[in-house]
């Protein structure tokens, strides 16, 4: 009973954070809010007994993304966004396809997977647990995300770089 | 244990190790004072109580007692904000920090540690690295460059820092095969070769890690030879500029509340954490670990303190280089050397 009490509690900030988001016009405020989504989808993960997954999300969303998303708002100092008036095209196709996909969405839920809802500490939580199905089972899909991410680190670097600067040194 | 008594236990030992955390704080800030007086050839404080014993309560009371500017210029909600979230987030990583083995009262065992949980270390890491966001937005809520430039650089070398700390640990982990604190340090218990203690500093060879938790550690709690984000000589205090009375102790006290819990959880991974000669009647034998544990976290203050009478400021240049050239490199190195440690010990 506290379980579903707390799940439904952290569900509503989980919502009204995201819908924040959306609403507030200032870059930092809607960064905030959106470490506040992160911080209520963790707990939402600890009450389903996955505590793992929980902890790192703190670390790596909300610790370590989130931080950078503030960062490069402070570094540019970005002020109050201007507000267009919305695009027709949202609109008439934005609004009609979210409703339709999210009807999609639940209706999929309700029929396939019934409505017996998962028991609390069901999903594997412990570290080893993790471990074993991230380096044994799912070992493939594990390493070719991390090529991935090193395709999109190398693709950093070559955006940040300068290379006529570089040039520039080579030359004199 | 049944449920009543299971959450009285929990508020007395919530109670006690705030007041202890609090108290250790505000005594580390007149410890910090008296041993860097003493190292420059000055007394430090010694007019209010005897060896100035009392100037943490003095303090305090002046503290509450000024007037509490707001400038005028400053984002609100935020600025109000920014200290709350560094203090809290400080205090709350004491939950899990264990501090000393099990003790029978009337019946009942109960762990000295306000809750065992078994992802220990990473709520700690998790909780730390949240409290960025206080002297980030700090910094940016002021709306004044020097408090900006001290939250940018605070930013920058807490996240930089964050890596070679968090790979300095995992060599511990492998060694423990467990993230709970209580595990890792129940995993040092004992001697080999007869007389040297088993501490992972020791047995584990994870002395360079220790070294490498240390350095980083430093520079996540912003102290000299890190100071960067408040060097006063560049940025007047950085990013608590603005800040006042009650507001900036709050930073004070998340300042000096980060070092205590980065000396427990080395003292812990380490150091072998409450281990040590245990001896005499029931009560001291019940004490005595706590008592190791308060020594040990003591040494690890000394060292700050004494590193800050001792060493210069980094440039900024050479701070980021060092991290990123140097312990991180150096963070993977020893990751690889214990992973292949291990592999050979099974």
């Amino acid at each position: 009973m506290l379980h579903l009490i707390l799940f439904l509690a952290f569900g509503a900030v989980c919502v009204a954070g995201a819908i924040n988001l959306l609403v507030q016009r200032h870059p930092i405020n809607g960064a905030l809010s959106l470490v506040a989504v992160m911080g209520s989808l963790a707990v939402e993960y600890l009450l389903l007994g996955a505590e793992f997954v929980a902890a790192v999300q703190v670390i790596v969303y909300a610790g370590a993304i989130m931080v950078l998303f503030v960062f490069v708002i402070m570094l540019l100092n970005a002020g109050v966004e201007e507000q267009t008036k919305g695009s027709r095209v949202a609109l008439l196709f934005g609004v009609p396809g979210m409703l339709l996909g999210s009807i999609l969405i639940g209706w999929v839920l309700l029929a396939k997977g019934g409505d017996a809802s998962v028991p609390v500490g069901a999903m594997p939580g412990a570290p080893k647990v993790i471990g074993w199905l991230l380096f044994h089972d799912f070992l493939l899909p594990f390493e070719v995300t991390s090529i991935l991410v090193l395709i999109a680190i190398m693709g950093a670097v070559v955006l940040a770089s300068h290379p006529d600067a570089d040039q520039g040194k080579k030359e004199s | 244990m049944n449920i009543t008594a299971f959450v009285i236990v929990s508020i007395i030992k919530t109670v006690l190790a705030l007041f202890v955390l609090l108290t250790a704080v505000a005594y580390t800030v007149w410890l910090e004072r008296k041993v860097v007086g003493h190292m420059q050839n000055r007394w430090g404080p010694t007019r209010v109580g005897p060896f100035g014993l009392l100037q943490p309560l003095a303090d305090g009371v002046k503290f509450l007692f000024k007037e509490d500017l707001t400038p005028p210029h400053v984002y609100k909600p935020l600025y109000i904000a920014a200290p709350m979230i560094a203090v809290v987030f400080a205090l709350t990583s004491i939950a899990v920090v264990p501090f000393g083995n099990w003790v029978k009262i009337d019946g009942l065992h109960i762990p000295l540690q306000i809750t065992d949980v078994n992802i220990g270390l990473l709520i700690i890491l998790g909780v730390t690295s949240l409290g960025v966001y206080g002297v980030a937005l700090a910094g940016w809520s002021s709306n004044s460059k020097y408090s900006l430039l001290g939250g940018l650089r605070a930013s920058a070398q807490m996240i930089s820092y964050e890596i070679s700390l968090g790979l300095s640990l995992v060599g511990v982990l492998m060694l423990a095969g467990s993230l709970s604190l209580r595990d890792i340090v129940d995993a040092q218990s004992g001697l080999f070769w007869g007389f040297i203690p088993k501490w992972n500093i020791f047995y584990g060879g994870q002395f360079v890690a220790f070294f490498i938790y240390l350095m980083s550690a430093y520079a996540e709690t912003n102290r000299i030879p890190f100071d960067l984000p408040e060097a006063e000589t560049e940025l007047v205090a950085g990013y608590h500029t603005e800040y006042s009375a009650m507001k900036f102790a709050m930073f004070f006290m998340a300042e000096y509340a980060n070092m205590i819990t980065v000396a427990a959880v080395a003292s812990l991974l380490f150091l072998g954490g409450w281990h040590g000669p245990v001896f005499g009647p029931p009560l001291v034998r019940a004490l005595l670990p706590v008592f190791w544990f308060a020594l040990r976290i003591f040494g690890f203050l000394f060292v700050y303190i004494w590193v800050r009478g001792t060493l210069p400021r980094f440039r900024y240049d050479q701070l980021m280089a060092f991290g990123w050239k140097f312990l991180l490199p150096l963070a993977i190195a020893n990751l690889v050397i214990t992973a292949f440690i291990v592999a050979i010990r099974a």
